[in-house]
């Protein structure tokens, strides 16, 4: 057994210097690349050329091995430069070794001396065989030398970063190494992000079930909780009621007792965020957009979380409550639309009007695709249009198997008294003008 | 101007919406009374007595704008013809309307002139006479419907202006007036 501590030993193993809380510290530009928890280093040889560092922590960076005793034992932070690897032994998968703890062996000068780090811990050994490699062939020390022995001749130009280190620390990419770095950096984080999620995932799944009865045992207790009239004495039961339906519609649990309390707290933010979505599509549609056109474009932008039609149909009834400038609007039809509260039903007319009264319109009437081409808005609308002027008596229809065709309402202008009567102003007239061809 | 026989039409009855039932109330109102007093007008002018709906009747169908009345649209204006009392439907079904283009108090004025101009005062007709004698040929009487001449018949007998009594047969029906 040789005496002596390890460091004495032909200087393989050399001091680490470790923080008062025990990180190493780290030279500039070195960087951390693994991290594994009870760890031995062994000498093999009979008899062991150095003293084996017993149960500490392996810290891996990109310029040395790092040892660092988990337990105050008296044994030293101690470290071995990868400049001074010279070989990696290759790792023999074997019956034998599935029993054994994992094991890595390598020769490091001085002296060639053979290395065994033995993994007692629990890590991902592959993991860091893999980053032991890259790290030794990375060679990061060779370009720290480089560029140390160059800004010492250049002196004054400091600030050039020269190789895979920058001189500011980070880490630049270049040449082929840079490329694989770039690459490993790149997986790695993935990697690690996937670990998180997955470790997410299963405390989630375990979860799952507990929180499934819990959102049971809520919903059965509100369904059987007294409704709301009588609540004069009962003001603190209700409001923790609303508390609840709050907080589980947040959490995202639908429960029939919510969807029916109108003005909960997801539908007047749904609401708001609407309003103000509402206003570009309700531009483009001319001034008014159905409710299904709406419901099309609001989740096609919201691309995941998606709203159903009675959702968007909540959000829209709230409006009255709030001071936004759109309306929803319900159609004697059915239909519904959201509209601007400033639009004018009159403005509508008056270009309606503009349109029957033309020559051919006054012949032939119009249909709602003719009015949809020349007011420029969706046939639904013009139709919902055209309706509302026969209702308000501008217009009035003609069905015929060749379909519904809207006219100016010449009714009010015709003389009871005398039918025959055409007077020179007004639109009779010029409707008589426009259709003179068709009389006998 | 078009014209149906020898009635002229109003510029109007080119009109597509005319022949489709307005569903606005307002618009339908006036839509109502045009056809009535056209009607009215054209039954008037053809002496026509009775519509069936469902056979053609001229008027409600115009070729040169290929528009039609509907079944429905035919009833309601029949029906509000006959609301205003210028008009009777003969059976519940509505198939058959009595036009009264004359109110049968009109006829009846009628009639009684009829008497006065042909120094009938104290005379006796047949009911048949009155609608097809001499003395009507040229007025209003001449082929009148015979179910409107009874009525106005027993309406001015009410009056106690005649006294209707039957004949042999029902040809035979006859009047005695006492105007």
């Amino acid at each position: 057994m040789a005496s002596g501590s390890s460091i004495g030993v032909g200087g393989l193993f050399v001091n680490a210097e470790v923080t008062t809380s025990g990180r190493p510290v780290l030279r500039r530009n070195e960087v951390e690349c693994f991290l594994l928890s009870s760890v031995d280093f062994d000498s093999e040889d009979d008899p062991p050329r150095f003293t084996a560092l017993k149960s500490g922590n392996l810290i891996l960076t990109t310029h040395r091995l790092i040892w660092i005793p988990s337990e105050p034992n008296g044994a030293v932070p101690s470290s071995i430069p990868l400049a001074a690897v010279t070989h990696i032994f290759s790792h023999k998968k074997s019956i034998k070794s599935m029993f054994h703890s994992p094991r890595i062996r390598f020769q490091a000068d001085p002296g060639s001396i053979v290395v065994t780090i033995v993994f007692r811990g629990k890590g991902d050994f592959d993991c860091f065989l893999t980053k032991f490699w890259e790290c030794w062939r990375g060679r990061a020390w060779d370009e720290e030398d480089k560029s140390e022995t160059e800004t010492s001749r250049s002196g004054g130009s400091a600030t050039v970063a020269q190789g895979l280190y920058g001189n500011d620390g980070t880490v630049r990419m270049v040449g082929l190494a840079g490329i694989l770095r770039k690459e490993q950096e790149q997986w790695e984080s993935t990697d690690k992000s996937l670990q998180d999620a997955f470790q997410d995932l299963n405390a989630l799944m375990s979860k799952a079930k507990e929180m499934v009865s819990l959102a049971e045992k809520m919903r059965q207790k509100l369904l059987s909780a007294p409704s709301s009239q009588n609540s004069s004495t009962d003001d603190e039961e209700m409001g923790s009621k609303e508390e609840m339906q709050q907080w589980m519609l947040s959490v995202g649990i639908i429960s029939p007792v919510t969807k029916e309390s109108a003005g909960a707290l997801y539908h007047q933010e749904l609401s708001r965020q609407l309003a103000d979505f509402v206003r570009i599509p309700l531009e483009q549609a001319g001034g008014m957009i159905s409710l299904t056109d709406m419901y099309y474009h609001f989740n096609r932008a919201r691309g995941t979380e998606l709203i159903s039609p009675d959702d968007l149909w909540q959000a829209c009834t709230l409006w009255e409550k709030f001071d936004v400038p759109v309306m929803l609007r319900k159609f004697d039809s059915g239909v519904m639309v959201i509209q601007n509260k400033s639009h004018s039903d009159e403005e509508v007319m008056s270009r309606i009007r503009m349109l029957v009264t033309k020559t051919e319109a006054l012949r032939a009437g119009v249909t709602a695709s003719d009015a949809a081409l020349t007011l420029k808005i969706a046939p639904a609308m013009a139709k919902e249009h055209l309706l509302t002027a026969e209702t308000k008596g501008l217009l009035c229809r003609d069905m015929s198997p060749d379909g519904l065709r809207f006219y100016f309402n010449l009714f009010p202008e015709i003389d009871l008294t005398n039918l025959h009567i055409v007077k020179d102003f007004g639109t009779y007239g010029e409707w008589v003008k426009a259709t003179s061809i068709l009389s006998v | 101007m078009q014209k149906l026989a020898d009635f002229k039409l109003p510029q109007f009855f080119n009109y597509p919406p005319y022949f489709t039932l307005q569903p606005v109330r307002d618009t339908r109102e006036k839509q109502i009374q045009l056809w009535k007093e056209l009607i009215l007008d054209y039954c008037k002018s053809q002496k026509t007595f009775l519509i069936c709906v469902e056979e053609d009747f001229p008027l409600f169908s115009n070729s040169a704008i290929d528009r039609s009345l509907s079944h429905e649209a035919k009833e309601t204006f029949l029906s509000a013809i006959v609301g205003e009392g210028r008009a009777e439907w003969l059976d519940k079904g509505h198939r058959k309307c009595l036009i009264l283009w004359h109110r049968i108090q009109d006829w009846a004025d009628i009639i009684l002139q009829f008497v006065r101009d042909n120094g009938l005062e104290d005379s006796v007709m047949t009911v048949e006479e009155i609608r097809s004698g001499t003395e009507s040929l040229g007025t209003e009487l001449q082929g009148i419907d015979r179910t409107i001449l009874m009525r106005a018949l027993k309406l001015l007998e009410n009056k106690g202006k005649l006294a209707l009594f039957k004949g042999t047969s029902a040809d035979d029906e006859g009047v005695k007036f006492s105007v």
